[in-house]
């Protein structure tokens, strides 16, 4: 035991000596929530639009008060012609265009219906369906408005709740994914790292030629990643509740144990790649092209599994964020009980054993 | 933990083969053995390739031989691996101590890894580590060539090991800290501690109970330093001229010319049988204009081994 409590303190004077990447670590789950949270969302805000207007009723008018004034629009442009929609397009600025044709008013009274067109540039397709599923919400919205007191023969009137996430904000995603991709990470990349830079140093042959069991060095090897990653699950944790916004639904109990669970399955990862990489690039590279990459494409975190082919849905069933995403999502967002997510964290579990046990028997008592 | 005290030899070794790559188209070590008694300081001569690191791995349990068998201490090397890696103490030949900590941290951490404490085994590394005391809060990778192996050997020594293994604990180190260090080694066998070390320096050679030459993965000879040196016989000439690259040529040029080799400042000539230093004189002058001094001299280590080589 004091020869586990010696190693522990080593690693951790070898971390906290290394300014430079202890900064990394510990700054790295800031600035992802912080870049995730405030740049990459996929809400459209303030999209620039144009409007051609041939109609200048009063019905247009107040469609038009109505579009400019809400969140998701600004109006850059009005338009006197169509040929000035391209032009428009061509210069970048616009995202869509709405053209109201002449005698708006007037149809909609006396026809009982009128037309808006909706130009979008789809060379973003998201963006374009986005942008042109609110400009028909709005629309709707004003329809609605103004056949209130009218009885209509036939209408089916649909009514949205989003459950869990009612202002559909993105950090309630990214938030679980980030927490995956930082303890991933941290755990397998720098545990991966360490115990072959001690095999590069050469000291990793004094350890074998010593009373101390290799099972301890390994164990030694990678507390204190286990320990910097309760740091980051809290820094991540108080970041989103209390700067993002996402609460925590759940039992915070629930999902520290999970966090520490999907923990244990990173380090053993990294202790498994640790064994097989000779050079610490190597370590580097396993664990940034074989683990990260399928854990952000194949965890649901970026791309929605339900949309890919079967072979892809199949693997991702091997990719432990993915079990871990699911867990926080649901305990975190839906704040569902464990009996929720049992299953996924028998899975967890399942691969933590099955992988620690693979890194031990491939643990090398000998250099070769 | 009590240490068996046994009466058996430090290390035996016999027909050990060890080879590398898929094909085993490397031979590293060919069919050797070698027997080191208790308490003796026993020395592996070769150059860079001759087998000693992979002959010092195999005996500190971290290679598998092919072949053959060895113990260290009564210890089976292969099947009582973890006794071996309780008492033996391993300084490898790129010996690195932790950068980031300091040298007293480096300590410490060594002695606790081997279940001891730095106070209880002092007196066996004082005199080495007085010298490095004085930076004991230094950084290991800020300390100059010669203390870091100074630091090294407190740290393969603090747990008082039965036998030492020290592979090219002198390459790269300055001649001064080299003389100091085998200083250091005679001090330790002084106390009992069974050393082997090896080295590509032949002049150490002197300096071991015992050596061993080892080439190309053989064993040329095992003998004391005195015995090697007798064992030479032919005549051995020093030479020296304005012109040592031409007159090494003329030299190797003469029917009674063994072998010839640079030497320090002069060129060393080992004579056949029946030739001698007038032959040779003669023939020098005969063949080129460059004035030579030419002095009969008695052979030291390093000839002995450049002859044995040869003889391979």
């Amino acid at each position: 035991m004091k020869q586990f409590i010696a190693f522990v303190k080593k690693e951790f004077i070898h971390i906290w000596r290394d300014r430079q990447t202890l900064l990394i670590l510990l700054g790295m789950p800031i600035v992802q929530i912080v870049i995730f949270g405030f740049a990459l969302t996929n809400e459209v805000k303030n999209a620039k639009i144009a409007i051609l207007d041939q109609s200048k009723d009063a019905a247009t008018a107040s469609l038009i008060t109505e579009l400019a004034s809400s969140r998701y629009f600004e109006i850059e442009k009005e338009l006197s012609s169509y040929q000035q929609i391209e032009t428009e397009f061509h210069k970048g600025k616009i995202k869509m265009a709405v053209v109201l044709p002449s005698r708006f008013q007037e149809d909609l009274l006396h026809f009982n219906k009128a037309s808006v067109q909706l130009i979008a540039d789809a060379s973003d397709p998201n963006v374009a369906n986005t942008l042109t599923n609110y400009a028909t919400a709005i629309i709707m919205d004003y329809q609605k408005r103004i056949t209130q007191d009218r009885q209509l023969p036939y209408t089916i009137h649909t009514e949205m709740r989003m459950l869990y996430n009612p202002q559909q904000k993105g950090a309630f995603n990214f938030v679980p994914g980030v927490m995956a991709m930082v303890l991933l990470l941290v755990c397998t990349m720098m545990t991966a790292i360490t115990i072959v830079k001690e095999k590069e140093m050469g000291t990793m042959e004094i350890m074998l030629v010593s009373p101390m069991k290799p099972i301890m060095v390994v164990v030694a090897k990678a507390f204190p990643y286990l320990v910097l990653s309760l740091v980051n699950i809290t820094s991540i944790l108080l970041l989103s509740r209390f700067v993002l916004g996402v609460p925590i639904n759940g039992s915070l109990f629930l999902l520290v144990v999970e966090s520490i669970l999907f923990t244990m399955v990173s380090l053993s990862l990294g202790l498994l790649v640790s064994t097989s990489a000779e050079s610490q690039q190597t370590a580097m590279f396993i664990s940034l092209v074989a683990l990260l990459l399928p854990t952000i494409m194949l965890s649901g975190f970026m791309f929605p599994l339900e949309n890919m082919p079967l072979p892809l849905r199949v693997v991702s069933n091997l990719i432990p964020a993915k079990w871990y995403y699911n867990i926080v999502k649901s305990v975190m967002i839906k704040g569902l009980p464990f009996q929720a997510v049992w299953k996924e964290t028998l899975i967890l579990a399942g691969m933590m054993v099955f992988l620690l046990v693979l890194a031990i028997r491939k643990f090398k008592i000998r250099l070769s | 933990m009590i240490r068996q005290t046994n009466t058996m030899n430090a290390v035996e070794v016999s027909h050990l083969v060890k080879t590398y790559g898929k094909k085993k188209e490397v031979l590293a070590l060919d069919d050797i053995s070698l027997v080191v008694g208790q308490g003796e300081l026993f020395g592996i001569i070769g150059p860079d390739g001759a087998g000693k690191t992979s002959l010092f791995r195999i005996l500190t349990t971290l290679l598998l031989a092919d072949s053959g068998r060895a113990s260290v201490d009564g210890y089976e090397v292969v099947k009582q691996y973890k006794e071996i890696r309780n008492w033996v103490g391993y300084m490898p030949g790129k010996f690195s101590l932790y950068p980031d900590l300091s040298v007293a941290e480096n300590l410490n951490f060594f002695a606790t890894i081997f279940n001891t404490t730095v106070k209880k085994n002092f007196d066996l590394i004082r005199d080495i580590y007085v010298q490095i005391e004085p930076f004991q809060h230094r950084r290991a990778g800020k300390l100059s060539g010669g203390m870091k192996q100074k630091l090294a050997l407190s740290c393969t020594l603090i747990h008082r090991p039965s036998v030492l293994f020290l592979d090219e604990p002198t390459t790269g180190v300055d001649a001064v800290s080299r003389k100091e260090f085998w200083e250091m080694l005679k001090r330790l066998k002084q106390q009992g501690i069974t050393i082997l070390v090896s080295t590509p320096y032949m002049d150490e050679a002197g300096l071991c109970d015992r050596v061993a030459l080892m080439q190309n993965g053989s064993i040329l000879s095992i003998n004391t330093p005195q015995r090697v040196v007798s064992e030479f016989r032919n005549e051995l000439i020093a030479a020296k001229s304005q012109k040592m690259l031409q007159l090494l040529e003329a030299l190797k040029g003469y029917e009674g010319t063994e072998n010839a080799y640079p030497f320090g400042e002069y060129h060393h000539v080992v004579m056949k049988k029946g030739f001698g230093m007038n032959g040779l004189k003669s023939y020098i002058d005969k063949v080129s204009a460059i004035p030579v001094d030419m002095v009969a001299t008695e052979p030291d280590i390093e000839d002995c081994f450049i002859a044995l080589m040869k003889d391979e």
